[in-house]
């Protein structure tokens, strides 16, 4: 995955990721109004394969799905961040949204080209030309994650049961 | 459910996960797969998030009779958008054959309580943030997703990693004005918000000194230190509260659940809550908390007690402690959303609602309202609102532009009646008698 970085801090909540009040639009709709809180500019800006980088416990608050769903469907590849809220965390695994555990977060500035392989865990920084280590997505979890998220996993498991 | 060898030393945590995943023993950071003995989610994150993914995978539910559905976010309708969503609910609950549901009757962490749907030592899947509710019943009690919700009521189980538990002791005795709403803000401060992937389990003295209603406040905000659940080791207060509420119980079964005295316990924090004075918790997280007198003086617009976590009986009477005799001040607003329908009821019968009306407070339905960024009482930009709700995060309660501050009931009662951030104890002190 190559792409540039989005740059935020630390406790990025459910609320900015996915308004409370405007939870009745449209998945698409919503969207829009991702980060508009911190970042007004960013759902109009971001490009699909981007990605964002953020501080500790990204994504605490709510276990509402928008807050991944909206990521995904501004197209951005993977989050980055040294730490993450539980329920985020599986939900953006459930859903197909790569999350990775990244204690360098801090040193990537907005606007950074990044390569970030989400198996192996490697995190290139083509503008700084430095490369670190993610911790991977867990074993267990990877078999979902490449089946496509929970639901086709479990369409694969169901399958299974039938025959 | 039988666990006649329980392993030595091993935290509550971990004695549920193992009973839950058919082990003698677990240990933190190991992944289990657990069966679940209840699944609840509510109108905005079940039915309609779930019915999509059942018909695509041509399945029911795995087991109608462990699954609640509370209706509780956009209730009553207010739009065309939202009597769908509840319409849709009620739908679903009838063509999958759920067996516990509740339409306009509460808020659903207030709600499973209420009915007796809990049991020492179960395992609770909630599609909210705020399952760990029941943690105070000493009930594994963990939020999900909506999508992690799917496959939980369709196979009946979901996967893990067993956290390590951070217990936190509370000693000595609270002070007048101090409820467990101000402890909990200070833990916040405290403990910081990033406690993810751990198990928090409250223990001490001044929460064995706690009434059911306090206790639940502190596994609610569970979530916001970041917690999977917020477990407290039942006790007779615990079980005499079940069986109050029409739920059945083994004493010695029940009062197994607790961790061992060996229990390896991954962190440890004390407080001591005699010295604390009320608390609150400025714009906008949960952990800006610092003693009300930082705030003392701040104008406000609202003044809102509600949710599952400051819109209990307790809260409301709370509230009317301060308010008998008084009245809202002129330009601030006081909206109080009681937590379940039943909670209003039993408000009317005590004389409670009575107190609040005749001080100027106005009564919502029963329902996640303003505190989700739903239903009535939302903030304009440049609004300032006291709340006795868990979560201050910006535009969670209307206009981004909007600042919110965390209280409890006393605090935001006495702010309601000056107009400002009050400290409550002068008017506890000198309390009035209802007119």
């Amino acid at each position: 995955m190559s792409g540039r970085a989005w740059v935020f801090g630390d406790d990025v909540d459910t609320d900015v990721l996915a308004p409370g009040h405007l939870m009745k639009l449209p998945p698409e709709q919503l969207a829009l109004h991702c980060l508009e809180a911190v970042d007004p500019g960013f759902a109009r800006a971001v490009q699909p394969g981007d990605f964002v980088v953020a501080g500790r416990n990204f994504g605490l608050g709510s276990s509402r799905e928008q807050a991944a769903v909206s990521l995904r469907m501004l197209g951005v590849a993977c989050v980055l961040a040294p730490s993450f809220a539980r329920i985020f965390y599986r939900n953006a695994l459930n859903l197909g949204l790569p999350a990775l555990f990244f204690p360098d977060a801090h040193r990537v500035a907005r606007g950074d080209a990044l390569e970030v392989d989400a198996v192996s865990g490697t995190v290139i920084n083509h503008t700084q030309g430095w490369q670190a280590s993610a911790t991977p997505i867990p074993a267990h979890l990877m078999e979902m994650v490449r089946a496509g998220g929970l639901v086709a996993h479990l369409k694969l498991r169901m399958a299974g049961a039938r025959t | 459910m039988p666990h006649d060898t329980p392993p030595s030393g091993a935290t509550l945590a971990e004695k549920i996960l193992a009973r839950a995943a058919g082990l003698d023993r677990v240990r933190p950071g190991d992944v289990v797969v657990v069966r679940v003995d209840l699944a609840m989610a509510h109108d905005s994150s079940g039915p309609r998030r779930w019915r999509p993914h059942l018909e695509a995978l041509g399945v029911g539910l795995w087991d109608p009779s462990r699954v609640v559905i509370v209706s509780d976010h956009y209730v009553p309708a207010v739009d065309a958008e939202s009597a769908a969503i509840l319409a849709g609910t009620r739908a679903f609950v009838r063509d999958y054959g759920v067996q516990h549901f509740f339409d306009m009757r509460g808020i659903c962490h207030a709600v499973l309580p209420e009915h007796g749907l809990l049991r020492s030592g179960m395992m609770l899947a909630g599609g909210d943030s705020h399952t760990p509710h029941a943690g105070a019943f000493g009930v594994y009690a963990a939020g999900f997703g909506a999508t992690d919700m799917v496959g939980i009521v369709v196979t009946g189980e979901t996967w893990t990693i067993v956290p390590a538990t951070l217990r936190v002791e509370l000693t000595g005795r609270s002070g007048q004005g101090v409820a467990a709403k101000d402890i909990m803000l200070r833990l916040c401060r405290d403990l910081g918000m990033d406690n993810a992937f751990m198990a928090i389990e409250y223990a001490g003295a001044a929460v064995e000194a706690m009434p059911m209603a306090e206790r639940m406040v502190l596994s609610n905000m569970a979530a916001e230190l970041g917690g999977e659940t917020g477990l407290i080791a039942p006790d007779h207060t615990t079980l005499a509260h079940i069986r109050a509420h029409g739920g059945t119980v083994d004493d010695a079964e029940a009062l197994a659940w607790r961790s061992d005295a060996d229990a390896v316990f991954g962190r440890q924090h004390v407080l001591d809550v005699s010295g604390l004075g009320p608390q609150v918790a400025a714009p906008h997280s949960p952990a800006n908390t610092d003693g009300v007198e930082a705030h003392a003086g701040t104008r406000i617009d609202q003044a809102y007690i509600g949710a599952c976590v400051g819109a209990k009986l307790e809260d409301l009477q709370m509230a009317a402690q301060v308010l008998a005799g008084r009245r809202v001040a002129a330009g601030t607003r006081l909206l109080v959303a009681p937590a379940t329908t039943a909670i209003t009821a039993a408000a009317a019968a005590d004389g409670t609602l009575a107190t609040l009306t005749a001080a100027g407070a106005i009564l919502l339905p029963s329902g996640c309202g303003a505190c989700a960024g739903m239903g009535a009482g939302l903030l304009a930009d440049g609004e300032t609102c006291i709340s006795s709700t868990n979560r201050n995060f910006k535009g969670r309660m209307g206009h981004a532009g909007a600042s919110v501050y965390l209280a409890s009931a006393w605090t935001v009662a006495a702010s309601a009646v000056t107009g400002k951030i009050t400290d409550p104890r002068d008017m506890l002190a000198n309390a009035r008698v209802a007119a």
